[in-house]
């Protein structure tokens, strides 16, 4: 159940910062400049967590989500969804643990 | 003689069940059953497209503080990337606007809230596609301002 909620939630973040991430890119088509100021605007410790926290959205959609595949198509899914759920939150924990210290000490760190 | 026909040996539609005993109208198909399956087929492919996408823009290198034009313009002048950012984007659009439209329907009660909810989400969703997919394949990696070729190695001798 909370599972089912927190995948909803992540995947209408992940949607709207999408919607948002096509027009920032959207830029470099308009000139080099516009494109640079406004991902210069990004490079701040505000946006450095937010990114931080987008990325935990997407990793845990994509194993929840993988975990949803296999509770539908694999023949043993239903029975062990309980225990695929603490390995998506394993998995989640080791990944968003490893992305966030290098990305944080990358962008709080300066160059 | 009028033969009786067997409920179960309907000729039209499946072929198993007669139209009549259908609980559905014909007229919808299945695609309800084909947005669910893409939904897991995209999702898989997603995965490995975003994680990919995440770990080459922010985590080789210098990450974050690599990316400006001359990053996404290296990164474009090889159909490698623009046919992985184009997946990327279509994919996600059409999984994002699908799992968006889901919620509407079961959230939003009144039949014109539904409606317009969803003609805002599919317009927006249509500008951000067609939008996206003409920025990648109409985009001048090398662009001269002023006169003066920007530099990047991908690009040809002025």
């Amino acid at each position: 159940m909370w599972s089912w909620v927190g995948h909803r939630i992540t995947g209408v973040v992940i949607f709207f910062f999408l919607l948002v991430h096509v027009l920032d890119t959207s830029l470099v088509r308009v000139s080099p400049e516009a494109y640079t100021a406004v991902i210069g605007a990004y490079k701040n410790p505000l946006m450095a967590l937010g990114e931080t926290g987008l990325v935990a959205a997407i990793i845990f959609h994509a194993f929840n989500g993988l975990r949803v595949i296999a509770v539908d198509f694999w023949k043993k899914g239903a029975k062990y969804q309980r225990q695929m759920l603490w390995v998506v939150l394993a998995l989640w924990l080791v990944t968003f643990a490893g992305f966030a210290i290098r990305h944080l000490s990358l962008a709080l760190g300066g160059h | 003689m009028t033969a009786i026909q067997n409920p179960r040996s309907g000729q039209i539609g499946s072929g198993r069940i007669a139209p009549q005993y259908k609980r559905t109208g014909g007229s919808k198909g299945n695609f309800e059953m084909l947005a669910w399956l893409f939904m897991r087929l995209s999702g898989v492919v997603l995965v490995v497209l975003i994680f990919g996408h995440l770990f080459v823009n922010l985590l080789v290198g210098e990450g974050i503080h690599a990316i400006d034009f001359g990053f996404v313009a290296g990164k474009w002048a090889d159909p490698f990337w623009q046919f992985w950012d184009l997946a990327m984007l279509w994919l996600a659009m059409l999984h994002g606007t699908n799992g968006v439209r889901t919620i509407i329907n079961d959230y939003a009660e009144k039949d014109a809230t539904r409606f317009w909810l969803k003609v805002v989400l599919y317009a927006a969703s249509a500008v951000i596609v067609i939008l996206g997919t003409l920025v990648i394949f109409t985009f001048n990696p090398c662009p001269v301002v002023d006169g003066v070729q920007l530099p990047g190695g991908f690009c040809p001798a002025p």
